[in-house]
């Protein structure tokens, strides 16, 4: 597992019945492309998080491919709509097998 | 890993070399056919698909991006000035109404961002964006 993995995801509390809310997601990974060298001249090889998914209630909402191109410390906002309370979550996999997720609950008022 | 000013002046001297032999035209018809391979081949329009990046980013690292394609399904974004043009693919849920997303990006040079993205229908909107980078703040 890639050392330092932290997951952090910003989620409104409370919405309404059928509103759509924005969605912020981070996660720390150096995200390796496997293009650089080290100071031998050693390919560094690719080291990167390849998909990105969030559901809500099982339902999906976003499903993302990563490439080598996504920056250090993935980041990603997107819309989603609230159709009764629940648990948004979301999942991250890494190149190496691991699979980081944090879920976030919602409530409707 | 340590940067010494040798060890930084020698990566600097390897990536330019690496650069020029590789070349452009090589990258950008790469990028082509891996457009072609998402599409199958269709007709690709646009004006649905809008995609915003900015018209120059100071740091190639981290570039940030945003799409936004009502009614799509799917959306592919290319770099095609990268050694590997794919960026990333966006497969919308149910759930996501507004079929929008952001994200940051590396460049390794100004070039072209483009977008492309498979509607409900089954049709194809691709959005093109240049974007100038300048790695070190001297101008590009």
């Amino acid at each position: 597992m890639a050392k330092g993995v932290k997951p952090r995801v910003k989620v409104p509390k409370s919405a309404a019945a059928g509103e759509t809310i924005t969605i912020k997601t981070l996660i720390s990974h150096k995200m390796e492309s496997g293009q650089r060298k080290d100071a031998d001249g050693n390919q560094i090889p690719r080291s990167i998080i390849n998909r990105f998914t969030a559901d809500f209630n099982g339902e999906n909402v976003i499903d993302v491919t990563l490439e080598p191109a996504i920056s250090t410390n993935p980041y990603f906002q997107f819309d989603a709509v609230v159709p009764e309370a629940g648990e948004f979550k979301f999942t991250w996999y890494d190149d190496d097998g691991s699979v980081y997720e944090t879920s976030k609950s919602i409530s409707v008022s | 890993m340590e940067f010494s000013r040798r060890n930084v002046l020698v990566l600097g001297a390897g990536t330019a070399a690496a650069v020029s032999l590789t070349g452009l035209p090589a990258f950008a018809s790469v990028t082509d056919d891996m457009i072609a391979e998402f599409t199958g081949g269709a007709d690709v329009g646009s004006g649905a698909l809008s995609l915003t990046a900015p018209e120059i980013a100071e740091n190639g690292n981290t570039v940030p991006i945003e799409i936004s394609a009502p009614g799509a399904v799917a959306v592919t974004v290319f770099a095609d000035g990268n050694p590997v043009p794919a960026v990333a693919t966006f497969n919308f849920g149910p759930l996501n109404a507004s079929r929008s997303a952001s994200t940051r990006i590396r460049l390794a040079k100004s070039q072209n961002v483009i977008a492309v993205a498979k509607m409900e229908d089954g049709s194809f909107q691709r959005a093109d964006v240049p974007v100038k980078v300048t790695i070190g703040g001297c101008g590009g």
